[in-house]
């Protein structure tokens, strides 16, 4: 779809100004192979130029922060791994620390660490997956192999222990489904060498690539001006000096300690914040989330078997109240501000997804670029668009 | 696991569309000519029907309409370790325009909807849709939210349903191999292609949309 609207300047005569230019309307999506997911750009062109860019969102809208409000504190995992279907579990945990918080709830201490192995791996994925994505969207398909080769390792040991690939719906509020399988962690310790060892083919595809680099390496530069204005969380923000990540800042689980002076957690940042770096972030963060899944191994071996759950009365009420519970997802903050009148299911949950600011802030990075690099730009946000629209 | 329909659609299998244009559409898109085969598929005789069947059914090129978490066990599916191609499906179609088979993968959303239809339609035929996943087989853990559209089967025909949330990359194998062994038992005719259509080849956006939903009657105790 194509109309001319609004601005149209037209230069006549010799040396007036070169040639005569009208601005164009440029429709990317809601399909588009460029947008893995379904949002809509409608970008305005000068010529190759693009003057202004809104993203449109809303085609994936599901209305999860209604349908939170008709399901009790158990059935809201389902729903809520299901917004990020990248994090998946990093969206359940957001939710049951905040209903364990109010409820004032005492988790085992092995659930705790489980649960921090299992998130690391998590955003192991995540970024696995994007690492593959974005070379994809700049016309290098090799690297997607190789992450899906190492993605595939890691999904089939968080499929041991939870059943499911994708969405796992592993935490309870209170701690875990079930115990891990016996000799689970040896599993995954090899499947984390693995990964290791193998990481650099994918490494050595991406670090240093000058078609890479010649695409992405100052461009579409978000500064840590917009990323205060945009609440641009994550990666991204990271990227660009940012220096915020709520696992250290914040911490919930185990965090505290693994973040701590002499543990192995370190905050990756750049300070270019172009697409590049955005990209580099995500590489060493991988590197740090396998360290500290090792950390986490090392620890459940030394703790003694144990429960791994409270046990929950038949009826789950939230004390009256409020609360905001943040936590660190792959992508960003994500956060659950829950008010609760004292029923079986939340009065109000709220939902702060990483990806909705992270996308906002396009209309403010692509104006001024050529639309040749719209997508470098685009994919380096990293973005899950259930995550934008929820 | 995987279901079909009947495999013979000479009989419309569904009311897809209504055939009036909804109130407020004043004007229709200009009619496509409805689809037809060639002379020679429709005089073709038995042995040469099964050659073109069994041509047809091993070059899949496939057009993933990936709307959420399906699309990546879709991607998943067409990597090397489940990797579809060696089944005849080439996830390579530039577009619509270029594509057999579909693959709706995730939540249909009703604002999504008009833009479904409108690629289905796009697609020369014959041409094939698999539903995968929970979301698009019925809305799925959805089933309740207002902007759910509450499966695709409601805005185009769908040939193979496979069920899961999200379904395994395995799933999507086994529903490739029903839907070729579909294609190997068809016979295509002018008159079968047509039944698909509720009467006209293009639905507008408007069909596709449902109406706002009324407010509830009185308030839930």
């Amino acid at each position: 779809m194509t109309t001319t609207e609004g601005r149209r300047e037209l230069t006549v005569g010799m040396g007036a100004g070169g040639l005569a230019t009208a601005d164009m309307v440029l429709n990317i999506g809601p399909q588009h192979p460029a947008t893995h997911g379904v949002l809509r750009l409608r970008i305005v062109v000068d010529g190759e130029r693009i003057v202004s860019a809104e993203p449109i969102v809303g085609y994936m809208h599901r209305g999860a922060e209604k349908l939170f409000e008709v399901r009790d504190y158990r059935q809201i995992i389902v729903l809520a791994n299901r917004h990020d279907w990248l994090s998946a579990f990093s969206s359940e945990l957001g939710v049951v620390l905040g209903v364990e918080r109010m409820l004032g709830m005492e988790v085992p201490e092995r659930a705790v660490w489980a649960r921090t192995l299992l998130a690391e791996l998590n955003r192991v994925l995540n970024h696995l997956m994007f690492l593959g994505s974005y070379p994809l969207e700049l016309g290098a398909i090799t690297p997607i192999f190789y992450a899906f080769r190492e993605r595939e390792e890691l999904q089939a040991v968080m499929e041991e222990a939870s059943g499911g690939r994708m969405h796992y719906m592993f935490n309870r509020v209170g701690g875990l489904k079930e115990d891990l399988p016996a000799g689970w962690l040896d599993r995954v310790a090899y499947a984390v060498q693995a990964v290791r060892g193998r990481l650099p083919d994918l490494e050595a595809l991406i670090v240093g690539n000058e078609i890479l680099e010649a695409r992405t390496r100052g461009v579409g530069i978000v500064t840590p001006e917009t990323i205060a204005a945009y609440g641009v969380s994550g990666p991204i923000a990271r990227a660009a000096g940012v220096d915020m990540d709520l696992r250290r800042d914040e911490p919930y689980l185990a965090y505290g300690e693994l973040f701590a002076d002499s543990g192995p957690g370190r905050v990756v940042t750049r300070t270019a914040g172009d697409c590049l770096a955005r990209l580099e972030v995500l590489l060493e963060q991988v590197h740090v989330s396998l360290d500290l899944a090792e950390a986490c191994l090392d620890r459940l071996r030394t703790l003694p078997q144990g429960p791994v759950n409270v046990k929950l009365p038949k009826v789950l009420k939230v004390p009256e109240g409020d609360l905001y519970t943040a936590t660190e997802n792959p992508l960003g903050f994500n956060g659950y501000y829950l008010v609760s009148r004292g029923e079986k299911t939340p009065w109000r949950l709220k939902l702060r997804s990483a990806s909705f600011n992270n996308v906002a802030v396009l209309a403010e990075v692509l104006p001024g670029n050529l639309i040749a690099d719209m997508v470098a730009i685009l994919g380096s946000m990293f973005f899950v668009v259930g995550d934008v629209d929820k | 696991m995987t279901t079909t329909q009947p495999t013979q659609p000479t009989q419309p299998t569904q009311p897809t569309q209504p055939t009036q244009p909804a109130p407020g559409s004043t004007s229709r898109p200009t009619p496509l000519p409805m689809p037809r085969v060639g002379p020679a598929t429709d005089l073709a005789p038995q042995p040469i029907r099964v050659v073109l069947n069994w041509g047809r059914r091993y070059s899949l090129w496939v057009f993933n309409f990936g709307l959420a978490c399906c699309a990546i066990e879709f991607i998943a599916a067409s990597m090397a370790r489940h990797d579809f191609i060696r089944l005849g499906v080439i996830p390579f179609a530039p577009g619509p325009r270029q594509a057999d088979l579909m693959v709706v993968s995730g939540t249909v959303t009703d604002k999504m909807a008009p833009a479904v239809r409108r690629l289905y339609d796009q697609m020369p035929e014959p041409k094939y849709v698999i539903s995968f996943g929970a979301c698009s087989n019925s809305g799925g853990p959805y089933w309740d939210s207002y902007s759910v559209t509450k499966g695709v089967d409601t805005i185009i025909p769908v040939d193979v349903y496979v069920p899961g949330c999200p379904p395994r990359p395995e799933s999507l194998l086994q529903g490739i191999l029903k839907l070729q062994e579909k294609i190997a038992a068809e016979t295509l005719t002018t008159k079968g292609i047509r039944a698909k259509y509720a009467g006209h080849r293009i639905a507008s956006a408007a069909e596709v949309n449902r109406p706002l939903v009324p407010p509830p009657t009185k308030a839930a105790p």
